[in-house]
């Protein structure tokens, strides 16, 4: 009796399977598309929310252009005999340099690895 | 008595010392020699050249664990890198690659117990950082010739105030190397250097008693806590810098600001 009713309702199923199939695959790769998008959100946030790293990048590339305009003055000063004047004037480009790459740093977000400037003429 | 003898071999900077090994002979009056860090190099991409053809070896349509994760790091490179440098960035592909595993894998290695971490060394770092930008300055100026000093001339700038701001750009141009090096061998140094000392103080505490063994929990938790940690800077600080890296390239590439 249970098995009767077992094979009618396979035999039922059987001719709706190819519908059924291939709604069940639809479903899959909406929710497929939908968990990679997630996916990448959630990447996407976490590595923005690295403030450690971002804080480490900004420090270090402000403090590495006010070096570099220090040793280019102090070369400066070396090679033409200028000093102080030449570190002095490249310790202040170097701060500028320093704020620049700061800006730039904070505003392109390099760390989310976001293209900001696709755009051509875009100010970066 | 045992507790100063203690605390005298707790040296946190020993463990960044390098040895010679090896030696080969003199030349130019400095030892050619092999040393602790080129055998971690070595173990590093050998272990690297290990884990992706042993990972890839299977080459299943349907993934296992270790071929995933090796997808895995390649989709990772490719993403970051077709996104920071658009498609013409994939031609170096090789190169980031590279750079993000060994940076990532002696970064990792020197995680483990008494071996040598080798990108606490600025030597190292700054090789590595020096090799991207050169590799910026010849690539953009074999592709764009002269077209590539447009990355020190940014546009809508006016006139009388672009010579200053050419000068700004060149000295930030030239501090990119610099930061990019001192960032991962900072990170490195300082995060071994403070494990290390913390670590040590379970040691000298634990020399004084029960007292000193119960106030030994405290740095005891602040280990593993930071051991966390480093893992996590070491993931962090070769993302950032093959990031940093396809940012630079992305100049070489399409130099017009």
């Amino acid at each position: 009796m249970s098995n009767e009713r077992k094979a009618d309702s396979t035999a039922g199923a059987s001719q709706s399977r190819d519908v059924d199939l291939e709604k069940r695959l639809d479903q899959l790769s909406q929710a497929l598309e939908k968990e990679k998008d997630g996916l990448n959100g959630k990447t996407r946030a976490k590595t923005d929310s690295s403030g450690n790293a971002l804080a480490m990048r900004l420090g270090s590339e402000f403090v590495a252009a006010v070096l570099v305009g220090a040793v280019l003055g102090w070369g400066l000063d070396k090679l033409a005999g200028t000093a102080p004047w030449g570190m002095v004037i490249f310790l202040l480009l170097g701060f500028a340099a320093g704020v620049r790459n700061v800006i730039r740093a904070s505003t392109n977000s390099g760390l989310s690895g976001g293209r900001s400037d696709d755009q051509p003429g875009g100010e970066r | 008595m045992a507790a100063s003898a203690d605390a005298d071999k707790v040296d946190p900077i020993h463990q960044f010392a390098v040895n010679n090994l090896v030696e080969f002979g003199e030349f130019g009056g400095s030892t050619i020699a092999f040393t602790n860090s080129a055998l971690f190099m070595v173990i590093s991409v050998l272990s690297i050249t290990a884990f992706l053809l042993l990972s890839t070896g299977s080459r299943g349509l349907v993934p296992g664990r270790m071929q995933s994760m090796a997808e895995m790091s390649y989709e990772f490179i490719a993403g970051m890198l077709r996104d920071a440098a658009g498609a013409e960035g994939m031609r170096f592909f090789p190169l980031v690659f590279s750079l993000f595993m060994f940076i990532l894998f002696s970064n990792l290695l020197g995680m483990v117990p008494y071996f040598f971490t080798v990108t606490s060394h600025i030597f190292i770092t700054a090789v590595l950082a020096l090799l991207v930008f050169f590799t910026v300055i010849i690539y953009g100026i074999y592709k764009n010739g002269l077209g590539f000093l447009k990355l020190f001339v940014p546009g809508g700038v006016p006139g009388y105030i672009l010579p200053l701001i050419t000068l700004i750009e060149v000295i930030s141009f030239f501090s990119r190397p610099l930061s990019h090096s001192v960032r991962l061998f900072a990170n490195m140094l300082a995060g071994h250097i403070t494990l290390k000392v913390i670590a040590g103080f379970i040691v000298s505490l634990s020399t004084l008693g029960f007292v000193g063994i119960v106030g030994a929990i405290l740095p005891f938790l602040l280990t593993v806590a930071l051991t966390a940690l480093e893992i996590l800077v070491a993931f962090l600080q070769a993302y950032v810098f093959a990031i940093l890296t396809c940012l630079y390239l992305n100049d070489a590439l399409h130099p017009s600001h």
